[in-house]
């Protein structure tokens, strides 16, 4: 046999002429399905599956009202996360990139959100109004812009100042932004809210976009999210609610955001654009996990590191095959 | 065979087929003397949980994604997708370790090596827009948090994970049509090469063809 890596490569290649054995591959695969479907009912009947019931706007109005009033001014004001995201919602930020790639910023306003009339606006002209929240939407939609942003801005910053406490917030010139938030509150409490979101003045609908972000604005969903350990700090979407198993085979990629520089936001450039270098970073991965067999160096591991020696173990000691350095 | 016959891209298509995979090497009923580990069990274990995925899922599918959040039968199936999804996914990791040891590229391989690894991150993409349709909790906390890794390089702006709409679909129709020819072509080019010779193997049990 030659040593000769092209020779070497013909024989691997070459039909086997060696012992064979029996083997029923469809045997196999009738019993391999039957083995996985009994293991899929019992661990279906004993353990169940996770579902824990979503959350809604009627229930973060109800259990934390002030917080979801402060979030709503926070869209009118414009300095929610959502105002102040970038692409694809709107062209607020750059977004992150990757050395010279600005890829977020060049993908553009796809998926334009105006968090002031989508979120606030729209919502509450869907609805019967009381006599003072009615004549706050009409005052707002006749105010100029400039307006409407020193209103929402002064209120934001004062609600930031007594840090959410609203009984505490001083009076000034807020026009009508704590009547609009007001009547956002109470129609998130009565239930109207999650509908008017989704439905935009239309019938069908299946685009859930404007209500995940809403809520990522305000502390209801973060704080689900802790309760539930699912922060990417604590190895995020790779968890399950409960004690179930979640999405263990993106542990690679909640790793990165457990370790410096990506855990750390001030670290710049790389923490600070982390989600931006972890899909890189991944994607280079992946590519390189299907060019295993081309890879100088990694191809040859398994040669070096003889576990085959474990899987064929019965034919090397049936034939006498010591182990050959490679 | 006439020279017309030569000709037609019918007759050339299955000679071609009879050439590379005639039926004995698709369906063989003898394997070389060295399979005879666990670890070969894992492919076949692979393809026998999805398809328990799909059967499962094809029932999720007619009733519809509200279904098993209230009815009983509706939780079972559910879960049945559930578990079934965790056991394709510890199969296939195995199977992909094991062929990984075997260094199993060798002679002539490589693309089914690469078939293989394609069919495992396309199923990492399959299961993540089957956990943002839940439409549970999970769902809502996995798609706020995961839309900032896609729109971050752009792609975001095309591939909404906020989009119940969008996922369902790629879930229920185009994720699962790409995985089952990368998984089919996979086993034609398994059975076509046959299984890897062990590192090492002795010359005289394999014939070169000059």
């Amino acid at each position: 046999m030659s040593t000769g890596r092209h020779t070497k490569e013909e024989f691997d290649a070459a039909p086997w002429h060696g012992k064979t054995r029996k083997y029923d591959i469809v045997k196999e695969g009738v019993i391999a399905v039957v083995v996985v479907s009994v293991l899929a009912v019992a661990l279906s009947l004993l353990l169940g599956s996770p579902d824990d019931t979503p959350l809604t706007f009627k229930g973060w109005a109800t259990s934390n009202s002030d917080n979801f009033y402060a979030t709503a001014v926070s869209e009118l004001a414009g300095t929610s996360g959502t105002a102040t995201y970038g692409a694809p919602y709107n062209k607020a930020a750059d977004g992150l990139n990757v050395g010279p790639l600005w890829l977020q910023k060049w993908a553009g306003a796809s998926r334009p959100i105006d968090s002031v009339n989508d979120f606030v606006i729209a919502p509450l002209s869907t609805q019967v109004l009381s006599t003072d929240i009615a004549s706050a939407l009409a005052t707002w939609k006749a105010a100029t812009a400039k307006d409407q942003s020193t209103w929402a801005t002064n209120y934001d910053s004062a609600i930031a100042k007594v840090e959410g406490k609203l009984s505490d917030v001083p009076a000034g010139n807020y026009g009508p932004v704590p009547a609009l938030a007001q009547g956002l509150t109470d129609m998130a409490k009565a239930g109207g809210l999650d509908a008017a979101l989704l439905s935009q003045g239309g019938f069908f609908q299946t685009d859930n976009t404007k209500q995940i972000l809403f809520f990522g604005d305000g502390s209801y969903l973060d704080d689900a999210g802790t309760a539930a350990n699912l922060q990417g700090g604590t190895w995020g979407m790779m968890n399950e609610t409960g004690r179930y198993p979640g999405q263990a085979w993106l542990w690679l990629y909640s790793f990165w955001y457990q370790i410096p520089p990506f855990n750390n936001e001030e670290s710049k450039p790389i923490g600070a654009n982390a989600d931006a270098y972890i899909m890189f970073l991944m994607g280079g991965l992946s590519l390189g996990l299907i060019l295993i067999p081309l890879i100088p160096g990694i191809k040859t591991l398994p040669m070096r590191i003889p576990i085959h020696r474990g899987i064929w173990r019965q034919y090397y000691e049936e034939n006498g095959i010591k182990r050959r350095k490679h | 065979m006439s020279t017309s016959e030569n000709k037609m891209w019918t007759a050339r298509l299955r000679n071609a087929w009879q050439r590379n995979l005639p039926v004995d090497k698709l369906l063989p009923d003898d394997q070389p003397a060295y399979v005879a580990s666990w670890i070969y069990v894992f492919g076949v274990a692979t393809i026998a949980a999805l398809g328990v995925i799909i059967a499962s899922g094809i029932v999720l599918a007619f009733q519809g994604p509200a279904w098993y959040h209230t009815s009983d039968i509706g939780k079972f199936t559910n879960s049945m997708h559930f578990w079934s999804v965790q056991m394709f996914f510890a199969f296939m990791v195995i199977h992909l370790w094991g062929k990984f040891w075997m260094a199993a590229w060798r002679g002539n391989r490589v693309r089914t090596w690469m078939t293989g690894a394609v069919t495992f991150v396309v199923s990492i993409a399959t299961a993540f827009t089957g956990y943002l349709i839940q439409t549970n909790f999970d769902s809502q906390w996995i798609s706020f948090e995961a839309k900032d890794g896609f729109n971050s390089v752009g792609v975001g702006a095309w591939f909404t994970v906020t989009n119940l709409g969008q996922m369902l679909l790629l879930h229920v129709a185009f994720l699962p049509l790409i995985l089952g020819v990368i998984t089919f072509i996979h086993v034609l080019m398994v059975r076509r090469r046959g299984v890897v010779p062990p590192i090492d193997a002795l010359p005289f049990d394999m014939e070169v063809r000059k």
